[in-house]
């Protein structure tokens, strides 16, 4: 057995992180031993997605370090920073004195921003936009001023301004160059943009350099060369990057005239042991501020550790992204730097559209291009560069390339270098059939997403449709079925199926079905034919448990409850001999009654004045609160009242999934309400509404949806949002679930909604508030109903020919005073069980 | 030659008690059986036991088809099962019991042997 050799990595940023893990997935046998030094106090987070940390992504959202990532064989040191390379005794030394020897050094150490030298420029107040503590920092500044500017319009400062907005700052962008994104947009383009960002709210200021920053009272009195000044709270610098080569120029490695440490096609420095990647190195006299050719460097550089011959030639310098709302992209030789290259341009200033192609002086092939505010052929377009052109140039632009022909070495995802080969492969060998599995297998559509709809038309093309259909007995999937439900008038299963589906159905369809028709309003779930429709929990207006019994929960709006409820919930419990347990969301959950027991249940809780609490359906569950404005010293309005409100509104309304929301009184948070689909936090100037939030198998935290909003608009939005969800959302996808498919569909699932519900651009926002006025006003008690329904409550029995009896399998112990299910014979499911014909 | 008849039918309940596509448990000699009816009026009748849950909970499952086959789905975790034959469709090789049953004058009747 050979021994382990030592690899070290220096920097835990995206690129570093890349870079393990091409060695594990290359490296089964363990060849290498790797530890990473981050300097960072955490591990390695989405960069790319940084801004999204500030409108609620969390930590650890944004992480990259999958769980198990590090084992016996790596190991990952944070907090950490690397001080020398001693190259002769081939050992690093770190800032807490460790010692760690090398076989191959690989750094990774990225970029720090650069920041000119303006006067005044580390005055408080003065900001970098490229670390979670940046954030963190500008985050607290802007909690108390009201404007902020941003030095450097490129890509990144038009993100951080973008941030500064999202943080409810009057923002504006001062950029040296005569336009925005000088890097990627030509002048036409960056006219476009400069209009659109304008129009979104953001000032730009072009052809302006900043001469002075001085603190003024209560904030900093920009100074530019034309003798203008501007005043603001906070100035955050985005005016490019530079390489952090310290430690290589220290060791004596060759670096760069300005910055970046050299590095040949094997991404090896002038030290054959030592390597660079990302932004740290200089390949081919150039250094790359963009993820995807850091990553290609990480695969060159672990190919090579593991004897391959791999080389990082020449990047793609693509970059497509969304900002403020407008798109923005551009590829291939953007500037027309090519010798007689032509430029084909679309512009349409009005509709804020600017497009143009580059294509050789005989138009047979394209170089590149750039697009603004609408990049929809972007991706397609990207990999066609280099390519014989397939139609002429003014027909590409205005429709779009058609990607049939799309060969299998074209690139699709330019971040993760992934190819139409590839993913032709992961569909047909790996029998990928949707885009996450797509994303799963060959990483595709992970950092920028921009090759999503791409992936997609590939899935098409090969036959793989995106399946809608709901299951063997209908074709369509549930969006469709809601709209054939509502607009035909159907109002039973049997003609549903006989004209729309096939067979006799099942515990998919079935229970789809039944939740249309009762968002719709058919009467009771359980009248007529509907009952043959509900899963168990809805058959019996309780949960089922494990040993066949079921469970009660009356509502308790908000969470509120008087001495005497608690006193008629807990004789109950008592008289009928069931567990009590407090529940999430604040009520209380009698577990153990038989099916014969429930009806004088219900009776019992219905005569104290309690409902059903539809914690049984695919329906609102509850809407937590705390306390509020009303009892707590920190509240600033009454969430309380509210809560009560909106559960009292949306009760009973039946959804693709189950709905939870929550109120709390101040940004203390105490009713948990961003991990709800619906979560209403007061704002000293009303509430702010948050949406897609759940707890769950994937936790994810609602996003700020509107702000500072009255009693009356929040209900408006909530309606619209909820009514919209019920009719367009997938069989049991959770709201956070429906928005991430809307993202997949429209780009930015969040803005699409903004768009429908707020903008009203489908013009549905008035359909979706009566729908849901219908909804509000038709409601009735599920229990009560029963309750007067002989024939109802005649299904009520656990033996059809022995209504008084109870079922002999249903046995209790007691634990802690209560009953729980005793622990029958072991389960057999298997081969030896007999099978009895007629 | 006369082929006497020694099953013992047990009267459950009348046809009408029945829902289509819904089951009911019934107590028959000890034991528990799920007794539906199709949408068609054609009866079935399976051990009420489920058999991965261990709980008597079969009756209480959504009846559909799959392909030609009449079925009723576990209500606890949904395996299916076909009405004709008592197996289940999802995992081979598991199986309830299914049983006799017949209307007469309007008497659903089972038979358990």
């Amino acid at each position: 057995m050979t021994t382990q050799r030592q690899l070290v990595v220096v920097g835990n940023g995206m690129v570093g992180q890349r870079l393990v893990e091409a060695v594990r997935q290359r490296d089964p046998e363990r060849r290498w031993r790797i530890t990473v030094l981050g300097e960072e106090p955490r591990p390695a987070y989405d960069r790319v997605a940084l801004t999204s940390y500030l409108t609620g992504t969390t930590e650890a959202e944004l992480g990259l370090v999958p769980d198990g990532c590090y084992d016996g064989d790596s190991e990952l040191v944070l907090g950490e920073a690397v001080t020398r390379i001693d190259r002769d005794a081939r050992v690093v030394e770190t800032s807490a004195g460790r010692v760690v020897p090398y076989d191959a050094l690989v750094l990774a150490t990225g970029s720090r921003p650069f920041v000119p030298p303006v006067p005044g420029a580390d005055l408080d107040g003065c900001f970098v936009y490229r670390t979670i503590d940046d954030l963190d920092a500008i985050r607290d500044r802007a909690g108390h001023v009201a404007s902020g500017v941003v030095i450097g319009g490129g890509l990144l400062g038009l993100e951080a301004a973008n941030a500064l907005l999202s943080l409810g700052l009057s923002a504006s962008v001062v950029e040296f160059a005569p336009r925005l994104m000088p890097a990627q947009v030509d002048q036409g383009g960056g006219e476009v943009l400069r209009r659109k960002v304008e129009e979104l709210g953001l000032a730009a200021r072009l052809d302006t350099a900043t001469e002075r920053i001085a603190a003024v009272d209560g904030g900093l009195r920009m100074s530019f060369a034309d003798g203008s000044s501007l005043d603001t709270g906070l100035v955050v610098f985005s005016a490019g990057i530079r390489p952090r080569d310290e430690l290589a120029r220290a060791a004596g490695l060759a670096v760069g005239e300005r910055g970046g440490i050299v590095v040949d096609e094997a991404c090896r420095t002038s030290d054959p042991s030592i390597w660079a990647i990302g932004e740290c190195a200089l390949a081919g006299g150039r250094v790359y501020g963009l993820v995807a050719p850091g990553y290609e460097m990480a695969e060159v550089v672990a190919d090579r550790l593991l004897g391959g011959d791999a080389a990082f030639l020449e990047a793609d310098m693509s970059t497509k992204l969304k900002l403020l709302g407008v798109d923005v992209a551009s590829f291939g030789d953007a500037h027309a730097a090519t010798a007689d290259a032509l430029e084909v341009v679309y512009a349409d200033p009005v509709g804020g559209v600017y497009k143009k192609l580059v294509v050789t002086d005989d138009a047979s092939r394209l170089l590149g291009g750039v697009l603004v505010g609408d990049a929809s052929a972007y991706a397609a377009l990207r990999t066609m560069v280099g390519q014989p052109l397939t139609d002429t140039p003014e027909k590409l632009l205005l429709a779009g390339p058609s990607t049939s022909d799309l060969g299998d070495d074209a690139q699709v995802c330019s971040c993760q270098n992934v190819s139409a080969g590839a993913i032709r492969s992961a569909i047909h060998d790996e029998g990928c059939a949707d885009v996450a599995s797509i994303k799963a297998c060959t990483r595709a559509g992970t950092v920028c997403g921009s090759c999503v709809p791409l992936l997609k038309t590939l899935l098409t093309q090969s036959g793989v449709e995106a399946n809608p259909a709901l299951c063997e007995h209908f074709d369509v999937g549930r969006a469709e079925l809601f709209d054939i439900v509502r607009v035909t008038g159907l109002r039973t299963f049997s003609e549903i199926i006989a004209r729309h589906g096939r067979g006799r159905g099942c515990d998919i369809c079935k229970p789809a079905i039944a939740s249309i028709l009762a968002s719709l309003g058919s009467g009771h779930i359980l009248d007529g034919e509907q009952a043959a429709l509900q899963d168990t929990n809805d058959a019996f207006l309780a949960n089922i448990q494990r040993n066949g019994t079921y469970s009660v929960v009356p509502r308790v709006p908000g969470g509120e409850l008087t001495p005497e409820g608690l006193i008629a919930i807990g004789e109950v419990a008592r008289d009928f001999g069931l567990y009590s347990k407090i529940t999430g969301g604040q009520r209380i959950d009698l577990l153990g009654a038989r099916v014969e027991q429930l009806p004088a249940i219900w009776k019992r809780l219905v005569d104290a004045g309690f409902e059903s609490g539809h914690a049984y359906g695919k329906a609102l569950r509850t809407v937590k609160s705390c306390v509020g404005s009303t009892w707590c010293r920190y509240g600033v309005q009454d969430s309380t009242s509210l809560a009560i409100m909106l559960e009292l509104r949306y009760r009973g309304l039946r959804a693709p999934h189950k709905i939870k929301a929550g109120v709390s009184g101040c940004a203390r948070e105490c009713a948990e309400a961003r991990s709800k689909d619906v979560g209403v936090i007061a704002s000293e100037n009303g509430w702010n509404l948050y949406v897609g939030g759940n707890g769950g198998f994937r936790p994810r935290h609602a996003e700020l949806f509107a702000s500072d909003l009255s009693d009356a608009e929040l209900v408006r939005l909530v309606d619209r949002f909820l009514m919209f969800y019920v009719r367009t959302a997938d069989r049991l996808q959770r709201t956070a679930a429906w928005i991430e498919a809307l993202t997949e569909e429209h780009g930015d699932g969040l803005a699409y909604l903004h768009r429908v519900l707020v903008e009203d651009e489908l013009g549905v926002c008035a359909d979706l508030e009566a729908a849901m006025d219908r909804h509000a006003g038709s409601y009735t008690d599920e229990w009560a109903a029963v309750l007067d329904d002989e024939e109802k409550l005649s299904r009520f029995v656990s033996f059809v020919n022995a209504p008084e009896a109870p079922d002999p399998s249903i046995r209790f112990v007691t634990e802690r005073g209560q009953i729980r299910p005793a622990d029958g014979a072991p389960v057999v499911a298997g081969p030896t069980l007999e099978v009895v014909r007629r | 030659m006369t082929v006497l008849d020694v099953r013992a039918w047990t009267v459950v309940c009348r046809f009408d008690r029945l829902l289509p596509e819904r089951g009911v448990a019934a107590l028959v000699g000890g034991e528990q059986v799920a007794i539906f009816r199709t949408h068609d009026g054609a009866l079935f009748a399976l051990a009420n036991r489920d058999p991965f849950s261990d709980a008597y909970v079969l009756s209480r499952g959504i009846v559909g088809s799959r392909g030609a086959v009449p079925t009723v789905a576990s209500p606890m975790h949904k395996q299916v099962f076909s009405l004709v034959t008592g197996e289940c469709l999802d995992e081979p090789g598991v199986a309830v019991p299914v049983y006799e049953v017949r209307v007469r004058d309007g008497d659903v009747e089972v038979a358990v042997p």
